[in-house]
């Protein structure tokens, strides 16, 4: 199994003392699946991300990624994770605006150590960037952006993706076009993909669903 | 006493190392342009002779003594007034080319105290004068009618020294009268000595005033040119053995790891033979550290002419004398077939 | 890993160079201020070392002549029997050259070139070379007949030679000027007067006398670069606080692909380190020409208040370049550690949400302002409690930098008030959109602050100098013609010869003693007319001249009362068996020196050998008496000074000694502006959205740029308000504290308006003039830029 949760559990301080974000997650990922992750808002379903993601700490529970449990790592351990086991795709696109497009793309490869500029081209080509290489981010439209930062997550070859509202940012033609570029080479690279949304629509696009409610797997 | 003449140059340029070595101590093998040089056959004339001789380059009045105090310590004091000419002549003023150099010290087991002095020629600040004779730098003196009796002071920022010496014995003339050669080349100095006095008199040390006895020795030496090029220090004995009978003696140290070695055997009468080139034998028995250095500090003497086979043994081998021109001068006591007292001088060491 | 981690953090300066240039010019103007002060300093005080190394003046106790001012060799050779270590020196002047003659083998240890490597002792008394510095040489090369050695060591305008050239040279044979005292004596040694009861000793002065009196100088330069390098550090600490603000989504996207949050800081702070080099690098050099450009002055102002030689060339010393590099990267270190810490605990998830970072941001103002007030509470500690130069510079700190925390704050109710206050809905925006700037602007505000601030409080202190000088000046030299004779028989002569055509001879006479412990003069007054007249006292007894002429008072200056705790009606021992109140304390400005005044009489019987050589004569016919002493009498033009010289000559060294702090206070106020100008420059990039809603509701684009413009004086106008008071009680530490602590007398502090308002004015000039552009931009933002922040949202 790629991904491995058990007994996940992670509140936040809040005004009012401790508020239970994640309430005993249990879930398993294998390789090569795609799994979207759904609830309506303050359910949880980008804490667990970030969870699963290195990004975040839990305060119980087990996140075995590639058989090491992540929820045990201090900070150095955990960036090692994201940096080569490890994707993400957020909803604001995240990149540096100072690199242009070559080198975003580039960047977590060369991090963490796998880049290939051939391979990164071709990404990049696929994804209609081929004219865009050396812009900088806010020389682009959002759809392109956020094209650039799913080359960039897979072009560090990641086992796994996570991406958290990839399209919320876009209009829906754009949406559904970028959604369908990104499924298609994540079904390329054989890479897992849970992705976090709150369109049913895109939800349904993917291998398998998990709701949640709560802090709770429904 | 000739070991002296190696301070001479040495005092003439305070600021070089001594990288002169190699040709002899800092230039006293070097030719002495102009200035007069000791000759076979020219008798000694006194007074005159305990005065300066301004046209010959260096020159030296110098007082050793072994002493006891009243609980038996014993003590050694030296009083030396070296005089080194830029040029052969004296001049009244400040461009005077004799410039004085005055070094004092007291010996204790325990301690070595020294102090020294700078002077230029021709303002009164130091100098000599024969009859009624007195040598004088800054405070330091030795003065008195005659040679025969002498008041002797000097005092450092921590000792002080005023004793009287008395004759005993007739003045010693080394060498062929008075002409004492130094090397197998040839190179020579006038050189008498009074190594007779009885000493009586105050030392002032840090612990207080100590009344003292004993004896004292007093060489005179002038010269242009004392040492050969090749000769690298020297190690010089004047002992008084308890018999009455003295011995001086010295051993050049050569490049080559030889020696030029010659002495003078006193008697109690005051009788003198001149010991030739090998007939006095210096072996190191221990070497000390002194500051770093190492520095012998006793000594097998043997005179096989006049039955003398002696340890000599510094009272306090740390005897460094950290002056202008260093060098180690200290109280030795002698044990083996005679005993005694006397001083060790060594130059090169450094 | 982290090679691509530093290729991106080096983009964002790669994509904003203008932030970098802030970084890098603040820190080498920092550094170049603060070095090239150092510069000066250093250069300053290796010429004194020299000088007191050459002359043996500082490290060791001298005997002086207790009257007159040679002493005979006799007495020198009678010393060193008795057994006291001494060594002769002999002084003179040829065409303005200090000539020096010492004796080589009894100067106390590696006096001058000899002996310290220049030349063996047998070669420097065989050849007798005059040893000075290459300019002293070319001076002196046709003037004597000795063969000059250059040596770059020896002091600026003076010369050592033997002691027997020196003699031959100067005509002094047989004469010597001082004695030096070696450390180590004799046993046994008598006491000094039974041997030479005509010398005085005068004991060591710990470092060089000039060292010691140019101190005191060399501090107010420290202070100044101290306060121009706080200015710059303001600069480094906005753009690093900027730089990080920016980079703060670019730090969150880092982390996120997996860059360990450690090696991160860490690569930043190498990254600023870097910065710091570099910006120190290019300020060493910068220093360099500043201090070479001060240079001149300052050492005409040494030379002129001092007497001392400073040599007009500088030389680069490796202590600069480690000094400052140091300081550019402490500076850095201070002003960046508050943004590497935030980094550092800035949660990975939270970081991209600004709020945080407001919140952060209200903190370290409350911080601030409790620092702020501390700092003020502190200063009034050290003014009312403190005692020291140490302290006094203590509350100058304290006060400065409270004064500029607080500045924000202060802004803030001041604008706060103004906006509830305005009418019409264009005004309430402008104030209100005016704060919304202020934290963006303050640290520049601050710099402004400083340099305003000092520049009040120094141009006070330098104006309230030179009146009060004047004013003394005027009183002291109330004689018409001042004359020098060559010996003690024409000084005889000349006072017979002026005593029917003067209305009264003022000698000046005074020997050099100590008093209450001090060195001191002892100065004898002939009192009549002219002292009863023009004298006035900082503080008197009744009847204070007749006291004193009938020799049962003593009149001191100020320097001495202070320095010994004296004041009128207390009584001051002049020997051992006269002892007599002081009557009066009279101002001493530019005096080193404590001083006692006697009435002739009782300074004759005090020094019965010593005999005036110069005098002061009061007549109402100036040039004809002046004809006289030279056509009848036969003096030189040159031993007669008039009035008007001496007082023109005095306040030109007054003046000189403040041009280096005017050209410091330039170069501050330049700093300050710059400031404001980079602040304004990166702030306006960021105003493009804030101004959007204010265009898009009918402000034309133009009208903004106009009230930028206003905004920024009106900015300056409250700063340069606020900075006046801070400036006078920066005047005042230094008048009341400092001054009297390093200098020895207190000065009246008076205030010029007219000054400070044209100082205002070079503030606002220097607002506009940086406000310029960043407002001319603005007018010009195309209305695309405008309407795009409305089209997509964040």
């Amino acid at each position: 199994m790629l991904l491995s949760v058990k007994s996940l559990e992670k509140s936040y301080a809040g005004a009012e003392g401790s508020v239970p974000v994640l309430r005993g997650i249990d879930m398993d990922v294998a390789t090569g699946e795609t799994l979207a992750l759904t609830g309506e808002s303050g359910s949880g379903k980008s804490t667990l991300l970030h969870l699963i993601g290195g990004l975040d700490t839990a305060d119980a529970g087990t996140i075995f990624l590639d058989g090491h449990d992540i929820a045990q790592m201090d900070d150095a351990g955990r960036a090692a994770v994201r940096r080569a086991s490890v994707g993400i795709i957020f909803q604001q696109f995240n990149l540096i605006p100072s690199l242009d497009v070559t080198a975003n793309i580039a960047f977590q490869a060369r991090l963490a150590g796998v880049y290939d500029r051939q391979e990164a081209t071709a990404l990049a080509t696929s994804l209609g960037l081929a004219d865009h290489l050396h812009k900088y981010p806010e020389q682009l439209s959002g759809g392109q952006q956020q094209r650039v930062a799913i080359a960039r997550a897979l072009a560090a070859k990641p086992r796994l993706i996570l991406a958290d509202e990839p399209t919320g940012n876009l209009d829906e033609e754009t949406a559904a076009e970028v959604m369908a570029q990104m499924l298609s080479l994540v079904s390329q690279t054989g890479s897992a993909l849970v992705m976090v949304t709150h369109s049913p629509r895109l939800a349904g696009q993917m291998g398998r669903q998990l709701h949640l409610r709560q802090g709770q797997l429904a | 006493m000739a070991v002296k003449s190696f301070l001479f140059a040495l005092a003439l340029s305070l600021t070089a190392p001594v990288v002169a070595l190699a040709q002899g101590f800092a230039g006293m093998g070097s030719e002495a342009q102009g200035f007069a040089t000791p000759s076979l056959g020219t008798p000694l004339s006194f007074p005159a002779d305990h005065g300066p001789h301004p046209d010959y380059r260096i020159e030296w009045w110098y007082v050793t003594a072994n002493m006891t105090g009243p609980d038996g310590t014993a003590y050694g004091l030296q009083w030396t007034l070296f005089r080194s000419a830029l040029a052969p002549f004296a001049t009244q003023g400040w461009d005077s080319p004799q410039i004085w150099l005055g070094n004092a010290a007291v010996t204790t087991p325990e301690a070595h105290y020294t102090s020294e002095r700078l002077a230029r020629g021709g303002t009164g600040q130091a100098g000599v004068i024969a009859a009624p004779f007195e040598a004088w730098i800054d405070e330091w003196h030795m003065r008195g009618d005659t040679v025969d009796t002498l008041q002797l002071r000097a005092a450092g920022t921590q000792f002080s020294y005023d004793v009287t010496l008395e004759a005993q014995g007739p003045l010693i003339l080394h060498g062929q009268d008075g002409y004492s050669v130094k090397s197998q080349q040839g190179q020579a100095s006038y050189y008498y000595s009074q190594p007779s006095y009885a000493l009586s008199g105050t030392l002032t040390l840090p612990q207080g005033e100590v009344a003292v006895t004993g004896s004292a020795w007093l060489d005179r030496e002038w010269s242009s040119q004392p040492l050969a090029s090749d000769q690298t220090g020297w190690d010089w004995f004047s002992i008084s053995f308890d018999g009455g009978e003295k011995l001086m003696g010295f051993r050049l140290r050569q490049a080559d790891d030889s020696y030029y070695t010659s002495g003078t055997w006193i008697t109690a009468e005051g009788d003198t033979t001149a010991l030739p080139d090998g007939s006095f034998d210096a072996t190191v028995l221990e070497v000390s550290d002194v500051g770093g250095r190492d520095v012998p500090t006793r000594w097998q003497v043997r005179v096989p002419d006049y039955d003398v086979d002696i340890t000599v043994e510094a009272l306090n081998p740390q005897a460094w004398m950290d002056m202008s021109i260093p060098y180690w001068e200290g109280p030795v006591q002698i044990s083996g077939n005679r005993t005694g007292v006397g001083y060790l001088e060594m130059t090169g060491y450094d | 890993m982290t090679a691509a981690t530093l290729a991106a953090l080096w983009s964002h300066w790669r994509r904003n160079p203008l932030q970098l240039f802030t970084l890098i010019a603040g820190l080498a103007l920092a550094t170049a201020l603060w070095s090239g002060v150092q510069a000066v300093n250093s250069e300053a005080r290796a010429s004194y070392d020299t000088a007191a190394a050459t002359l043996g003046e500082g490290q060791y106790d001298q005997l002086l002549p207790t009257a007159g001012d040679t002493i005979p060799e006799g007495t020198f050779i009678a010393l060193r029997r008795a057994g006291w270590i001494v060594g002769p020196v002999v002084e003179g002047q040829i065409a303005g050259v200090r000539l020096v003659g010492i004796d080589p083998l009894t100067a106390p240890g590696g006096l001058g070139p000899v002996g310290n490597g220049g030349m063996d002792l047998p070669q420097f008394l065989a050849e007798q070379p005059v040893f000075a510095n290459a300019a002293t040489a070319a001076k002196l090369q046709t003037l004597i007949d000795a063969p000059i050695v250059i040596a770059p060591a020896t002091a600026p305008d003076t010369a050592i030679t033997d002691i027997f050239v020196a003699q031959r040279l100067l005509n002094g044979q047989g004469q010597l000027s001082r004695l030096i005292v070696s450390p180590d004596q004799p046993l046994g040694q008598p006491p000094l007067a039974q041997i030479a009861p005509d010398l005085t000793r005068r004991a060591a002065q710990g470092g060089s006398d000039v060292g010691r009196l140019t101190d005191s100088f060399h501090l107010n330069l420290t202070a100044f670069g101290l306060l121009s390098f706080a200015v710059g550090i303001f600069i480094v600490h906005g753009a690093i606080g900027l730089a990080f603000e920016q980079r703060r989504t670019m730090i969150r996207t880092l982390r996120a692909l997996g860059m360990p949050l450690r090696r991160l800081v860490m690569l930043m702070a190498s990254e600023l380190m870097v910065f710091a080099l570099i910006g120190g690098l290019i300020g060493v050099c910068l220093g360099y020409l500043v201090a070479a450009s001060l240079l001149p002055d300052v050492a005409a102002t040494l030379k002129g208040l001092y007497g001392a030689q400073v040599s007009g060339t500088l030389q680069l010393r490796p202590s600069w370049w480690l000094s400052g590099m140091g300081i550019s990267v402490l500076g850095t270190g201070i002003a960046a550690t508050g943004a590497l810490l935030s980094v550092a605990r800035m949660p990975l998830l939270a970081s991209a949400q600004p709020r945080a970072w407001a919140t952060a941001r209200g903190n370290a103002r409350r911080i601030q302002v409790m620092v702020s007030l501390g700092l003020l509470l502190i200063a009034g500690l050290l003014a009312v409690f403190g005692e020291g130069l140490i302290m006094g510079f203590g509350l100058l700190a304290c006060l400065l930098i409270g004064a500029a925390l607080a500045l924000p704050l202060v802004l803030d109710v001041t604008l706060r008030m103004a906006q509830r206050f305005a009418k019409g809905v264009t005004a309430q925006w402008f104030w209100a959109d005016t704060r919304q700037q202020l934290p963006g602007l303050s640290l520049a505000l601050m710099a402004l602050l400083l340099a305003m601030a000092a520049n009040v409080g120094v141009s006070t202190m330098v104006s309230s100098f030179r009146l009060t000088f004047t004013g003394f000046l005027d009183q002291r030299l109330a004689s018409e013609l001042y004359v020098s004779t060559e010996n003690a028989a024409q000084a005889t002569a000349l006072e017979e010869f002026v005593a029917p055509r003067t209305s009264e001879i003022l000698p000046r006479l005074y020997v050099e003693t100590e008093l209450a412990g001090l060195p001191a003069e002892i100065y004898s007054a002939r009192i009549g007319r002219t002292y009863r007249e023009n004298w006035q006292f900082l503080a008197e007894a009744p009847q204070v001249w007749d006291r004193v002429a009938a020799g049962e008072a003593v009149l001191v200056n100020e320097q001495l009362a202070r320095r010994a705790g004296l004041w009128v009606g207390d009584d001051l021992a002049l020997a051992t068996d006269v002892v007599l109140p002081i009557a009066g304390v009279f101002g001493d400005y530019g005096n080193p020196m404590g001083q006692a005044m006697v009435s002739e009489d009782l300074f004759n019987a005090l020094h019965p050998t010593a005999q005036s050589t110069q005098f002061g004569l009061r007549t109402d016919d100036p040039q004809g008496l002046r004809d006289a002493l030279i056509r009848d009498f036969g003096l030189s033009d040159q031993s007669i000074t008039d009035q008007a010289q001496i007082k023109a000559f005095s306040l030109s060294v007054f003046e000189r000694t403040f041009t280096v702090t005017a050209a410091l206070n330039i170069l501050t106020l330049s700093v300050a502006g710059f400031a404001i100008f980079m602040s304004l420059l990166t702030l306006a990039a960021m105003r493009v959205p804030q101004l959007a809603p204010a265009w898009a509701l009918g402000l034309t684009r133009r009208r903004l740029g106009q009230l930028e413009l206003i905004r920024a004086v009106v900015l300056a106008v409250l700063t340069a308000l606020l900075a006046l008071p801070l400036g006078l009680a920066l005047a005042w530490v230094l008048l009341a504290v400092v001054n009297v602590e390093a200098f020895g007398w207190r000065l009246p502090m008076y205030v010029f308006p007219r000054d400070y308002a044209v100082l205002g004015l070079f503030a606002l000039v220097a607002a506009v003039l940086a406000a310029a552009w960043p407002a001319r931009r603005l007018a010009h933002t195309p209305p695309a830029d405008l309407l795009k922040v409305f089209a997509n949202g964040r």
